[in-house]
């Protein structure tokens, strides 16, 4: 009786062991493979980083706060968000408080694995599944580029998130559930309609306001960019698929991402309104190609 | 006498003109700052036609800029605490920044008066109009929430 009941407990404490073990093992961060690794060691060219730059818009999270110039990215403008406020941090080349002090792998791991440079999980507010997508070239292109940025000395505030949301390595099981199953490629497309959606989904990250979200804060593919609340709460990030976007030509459309006017003769307001002055410093072929997928996106089915 | 008889109805008419922007609803003025936005928008929309390549109008022009300094001029004025809530798209910041907010609408009413001097043909439209259309975004970006 007595074994019985001591091999019972033992089974028990082998199995919620097992469980954890497998926990473990299956919510560890994962940076970039080898592979990648190497190649985005490669120098970068910063003249072609600077236009993934505006195309990300990189600037308007990390720029230093009561000041215009999207260079100086200090970071430390809250976001906030359902799951509480975030601080971007300083993304300037400083050695002591920014990315001068890092190399090209622990950037690449950041943008496309959601990696730390101490190894653990970033939040998704850094919009990592997005930059997933990114092209090798681009990755190492913006990291030479953000080198020729002014430093910045000083640190973002911490992220002030509500209970279970702070468990960082809780992470792990969201990356499962969302992070996309790309392998990286080695150059971003140049067919129009490739390059769109590459820019739509990659850098550009339209998504990350534009497509609602779950309760869990990942993306309802079925719905992508069908629009959703933003997540400060104050407004809404219009539907941009061929439906939302309705009767608006092509010109509208580039000449409203470019510029902030519509064809009504509104401007473009609230974060839309940063993503613009990005946009405005990117090559017309790349906000024709943008236009050119977004004219192709139908919601899924239900 | 007759002076002073008209001196009275100017004054009537001003009391009265005080007595109906005091006594303006929250939701008057929320109807009231809509309609210049639209007739903003209105204006700016052959404007914008413009700038991707429809044949310059001065008149048109002249018309967009004049229509942005009447509504500079009105805006501020359009914003009672009891504004806040109810069918507007305005964010909390306008009551808690509202120097700001004003001043943008003073600049915007200068820079509409000065573009309107300077432009006479396409190339003075090409070269100033922007620099009164920028108002617009810095404005939609603070102070704005659309909701479609």
């Amino acid at each position: 009786m007595t074994t019985s009941r001591t091999a019972l407990a033992v089974g028990i404490a082998i199995l919620v062991a097992g469980v954890a073990a497998a926990a473990w093992v299956l919510s560890a961060p994962r940076p970039i493979d080898p592979e990648t690794a190497r190649a985005v060691s490669a120098p970068g060219d910063p003249g072609a980083g600077k236009i993934v730059f505006f195309l990300a818009g990189c600037d308007s999270c990390h720029m230093s706060p009561g000041q215009t110039d999207p260079l100086r990215l200090g970071g430390g403008r809250e976001l906030k968000t359902p799951f509480g406020s975030f601080f971007p941090p300083n993304i300037s080349p400083d050695r002591a408080d920014g990315i001068g002090a890092w190399s090209a792998v622990d950037f690449a791991n950041a943008l496309m694995a959601g990696v730390s440079r101490d190894g653990g999980h970033l939040y998704p507010a850094f919009p990592y599944p997005s930059y997933a997508r990114m092209s090798v070239d681009d990755v190492r292109n913006l990291f030479a580029f953000l080198k020729t940025a002014p430093p910045v000395s000083g640190r973002a505030p911490a992220d002030r998130l509500g209970f279970p949301f702070s468990i960082r390595r809780a992470l792990g099981f969201w990356k499962l559930l969302y992070m996309p199953a790309v392998r990286p490629v080695a150059a971003a497309p140049a067919d129009p309609q490739d390059r769109g959606r590459y820019l739509v989904e990659g850098p550009g990250h339209c998504g990350e306001c534009h497509t609602p979200r779950t309760f869990l804060g990942g993306p309802v593919e079925s719905r992508r960019l069908t629009g959703a609340p933003l997540p400060d709460g104050k407004g809404k990030a219009p539907d941009i698929t061929a439906a939302g976007l309705g009767d608006w030509s092509d010109s509208d459309i580039a000449y409203a991402l470019s510029t902030g006017f519509t064809p009504s003769g509104d401007s473009l307001g609230g974060p839309m309104a940063a993503v613009v002055r990005n946009l405005g410093q990117v090559p017309q072929g790349d906000l024709n190609a943008i236009t050119h997928f977004l004219k192709t996106v139908r919601p899924a089915a239900p | 006498m007759k002076m002073l008889g008209r001196g009275s109805v100017a004054f009537a008419a001003l009391a009265v003109g005080v007595g109906a922007a005091l006594a303006m609803s929250g939701a008057e003025a929320i109807k009231e700052r809509r309609a210049l936005m639209k007739d903003n928008g209105e204006a700016t929309k052959p404007v914008i036609a413009m700038l991707k390549g429809a044949p310059f109008d001065l008149a048109t022009v002249q018309k967009a800029l004049a229509t942005y300094e009447n509504a500079a001029a009105k805006m501020p004025g359009l914003f009672p605490s009891d504004s806040q809530a109810g069918d507007t798209h305005a964010l909390a910041a306008v009551w808690t920044d509202t120097a700001d907010f004003d001043a943008r609408f003073k600049k915007l009413g200068a820079d509409s008066a000065a573009a309107s001097g300077a432009i006479v043909d396409a190339a003075t439209f090409k070269a100033n109009i922007m620099g009164v259309l920028k108002n617009c975004q810095g404005c939609h970006e603070t102070y704005r929430a659309k909701e479609s």
